[in-house]
């Protein structure tokens, strides 16, 4: 029923309010609260504490984007959004960006009509089984029942999967990570399927972390990046280098323990330029000249950001690998603030 | 001069007793309202209109050929797989809707008739045991329930590996309920001949032992008559023809049985909870029917030595059904409706697949939405027609 209500009431939505396209900057900082499409809580990610306060990895970009953009990373409201409803609720206009662990595709930034402006997470999609079933690798699961996330580009996945390896599966289709651990759990399904690191996130949160093993298999590639809508240049550019900001802080060496100071004892042009000493790229992004420095202090660089939610001493306890700097033989790579 | 200044004002007054005219004043309003409504329906269509096209969409119904991608595992009716389109996804899931809402309507009924008659009864125990249940099921939400059933199902039954099974051919699991599966080869069509001749001759029986009562006033047996013939034929035919139906187990293979015939968890909680749920509304209005019966009419009847069974048979049901029906047609529509909840617990019904993955995969929201609406709206237009039709050869008539 949910479902419904939510389609029904993005499409009234989608009718009813006027075009909220253009412009999406200004309506923000008229606005002064940055609204983010997030997940409705996934452990690392973008999950709320007791007292209502959301973080997670996911939720630090959305910080990051209002420290920029308001000059104050508190100024964000979490629209939370089921992966069904969250391109319409974005659409529709309730959201001003998606940073909500989705996979960029083809047909999401065609036929969706999104704008996805990179990646934040270099992922994948796995399986995760219980140690006492004794399965080690994906093909051994011929006949097994699958607990997936509706509405994500894991199900397509899964059905290539099992079809290309001549296997049979039963689907239970759930709406979100909530609703798959008690799928996966109560033993109505054998193995979950997700993003390799939904998984690591899932398995952190359930009462005995160790009983379950992540298959080896990585079936698919899945970029997780943010988007908005398709059509507002001037807001996708900002959510594009907030997002570059963070990357290049690290490579750079700066981070929110020296973001203030490393500016007094530097003389490399890229980092004067990054904090706004130098040059104008603030102004031409339509914001101010410290937007990259208050991200850094406020948020801190990619690398802080995942090592505070998803990071080795986390309870999710994800090794950087491809997520590392390219420098560091990863895929995070940013083009240069010049 | 006078006639110049005297047709303004004969006009006003004609105006005037045209205002004051209640039947023309009706009608104008009338037609107000309809432009206003027309008007604001065409506000809304072009606004989305507008809006769809300033993200760039445009409204089209091209995807329904393109394929789906995404698996069904739960297809009794319609086959399917995930290299086929959209439009066959939706097929499959409208079939599942169907199922559940026709096998909910059938089970609905009989417990609705059933704790309505129950809860009639002069023995207290029985009458406080049917009422405890309608009150509490009646004043929980349907949702609650199906996440209740659902997840009795799957965290109290056993796991298959766990699984104890009935002379090792039924099993009870929290992935469902497994049977034999028939199959039938060649001379099978024999039974299901023998099938069609019972039913047949049972309505036949039915027609001749009612001319015979009119016409002598004996009563012929014409229920067990006919049970006898329904279940006895088609037996006999499976012997002749040399036994050609024989049964496929469901065996323990790996993670699940294999084989057989399941009936998966996520459609026996929808089932069983629309069911239990939409027959307590269903006992009430039993209830209330039967009470709007004048107590004179069963005294009448058994005074003139009519036994209690056949006064309830002939007497009271026949009087009470006009009073039943229309709001059984609504239970009957609200059930219908109310299926739409299987996606809480990820049953591929229309919602699910055409209005819930298909509207995911492809970014069609208003199309995959106004199909599934105009699916909903089918379905409760062929009920509540079907309904009215047989309310109207119920209705008393008087002679």
């Amino acid at each position: 029923m949910k479902k419904i209500v939510y389609a029904v009431a993005g499409i009234a939505a989608a009718a009813l309010v006027g075009s909220a396209n253009a412009g999406t900057l200004e309506d923000v900082k008229a606005r002064g609260v940055l609204k983010c499409v997030v997940s409705e809580g996934l452990a690392g990610f973008a999950f709320p504490d007791d007292q209502g306060n959301w973080s997670g990895f996911d939720i630090d970009f959305c910080r990051a984007t209002a420290a920029a953009v308001l000059g104050d990373g508190q100024k964000m409201e979490a629209v939370t959004s089921t992966g069904k409803t969250r391109f319409t609720k974005l659409n529709a206009g309730e959201g001003d960006v998606l940073w909500r662990n989705t996979t960029v595709t083809f047909s999401r930034d065609v036929g969706v009509k999104l704008t996805f402006l990179g990646v934040n997470y270099y992922d994948g999609q796995g399986f995760m089984a219980k140690k006492d079933m004794g399965v080690t690798s994906a093909l051994e699961l011929d006949g097994a029942s699958v607990c997936i996330q509706t509405g994500t580009t894991t199900e397509l996945n899964l059905a290539d999967f099992f079809r290309s390896n001549g296997m049979t599966y039963e689907a239970i289709p759930v709406d979100n990570a909530a609703e798959a651990r008690e799928c996966y759990q109560s033993g109505r399904g054998d193995v979950m399927t997700t993003d390799a690191s939904g998984l690591s996130a899932q398995r952190s949160a359930m009462v005995d972390p160790d009983a379950h093993v992540v298959l080896k298999e990585i079936i698919s590639k899945e970029p997780l990046g943010p988007a908005v809508r398709q059509g507002d240049d001037a807001w996708g550019d900002v959510v594009r280098w907030v997002l570059y900001a963070t990357i290049t802080a690290e490579e750079l060496g700066i981070t929110s323990a020296n973001v203030n100071t490393i500016g007094n004892e530097t003389n490399n042009p890229e980092i004067m330029r990054f904090l706004g000493l130098e040059g104008n790229q603030g102004a031409e992004l339509g914001l101010d000249a410290e937007w990259a420095k208050r991200i850094i202090a406020q948020v801190g660089n990619y690398g802080e950001i995942f090592e505070r939610n998803i990071g080795v001493n986390t309870p999710l306890g994800i090794e950087r690998g491809v997520n590392a700097l390219w420098t560091n033989g990863g895929l995070q790579y940013s083009p240069p603030f010049r | 001069m006078d006639q110049v200044a005297a047709s303004p004002s004969q006009d006003r007054s004609q105006f005037r007793r045209l205002f004051y005219n209640k039947e023309v004043r009706s009608v104008f309003f009338q037609i107000v309202t309809v432009l206003g409504v027309c008007a604001l329906i065409a506000y809304i269509g072009m606004n989305m209109l507008t809006n769809l096209e300033a993200v760039g969409k445009e409204l089209s119904f091209s995807f329904l050929g393109a394929p789906a991608g995404y698996d069904i595992t739960f297809q009794p009716f319609v086959s399917y797989s995930p290299t086929e389109t959209h439009f066959r996804a939706a097929m499959v899931g409208l079939s599942n809707t169907l199922l559940v809402a026709v096998t909910g309507i059938i089970l609905a009924t009989i417990m609705g008739f059933t704790l309505g008659v129950m809860r009639l009864s002069r023995n207290f125990l029985i009458s406080r045991l049917s009422q405890a249940f309608i009150d509490f099921t009646r004043n929980v939400p349907l949702l609650l329930h199906i996440f209740f059933i659902y997840g009795i199902v799957i965290n109290v039954l056993p796991k298959p590996k766990q699984a104890e099974g009935l002379a090792d051919s039924f099993f009870l699991t929290n992935r469902g309920l497994y049977a034999p599966k028939p199959i039938f080869e060649e001379g099978a069509w024999l039974v299901l001949v023998a099938l069609i001749v019972a039913i047949g001759a049972s309505i036949f029986i039915q027609r001749w032992a009612k001319a015979r009562q009119i016409a002598t006033g004996q009563i012929f047996p014409v229920f067990w008559t006919c049970v006898g013939l329904i279940v006895s034929l088609p037996i006999i035919a499976f012997f002749i023809s040399g036994m050609p139906i024989s049964f496929d187990f469901p065996k323990l293979k790996g993670f699940n049985f294999k084989g057989g015939f399941i009936l998966r968890p996520e459609y026996l909680a929808l089932w069983f909870a629309l069911s239990y749920y939409t027959s307590s509304f269903i006992a009430e209005i039993v209830r209330g029917g039967i009470l709007a019966i004048h107590k004179g009419q069963r005294e009448a009847s058994l005074a003139l030595g009519v036994t209690p069974n056949r006064t309830l048979q002939l007497v009271i049901i026949p009087q009470a059904l006009p009073l039943i029906i229309p709001p059984l047609a609504s239970n009957y529509l609200n059930l219908t409706k109310n299926s739409s909840l299987a996606i809480a617990i990820g049953y591929y019904d229309i919602v699910a697949t055409l209005g819930g993955i298909s509207l995911m995969q492809t970014g069609k929201e208003v199309e995959t939405m106004f199909l599934v609406l105009t699916c909903y709206l089918v379905l409760s237009l062929i009920i509540s027609g079907s309904m009215n039709f047989l309310n109207s050869r119920l209705q008393l008539k008087s002679r």
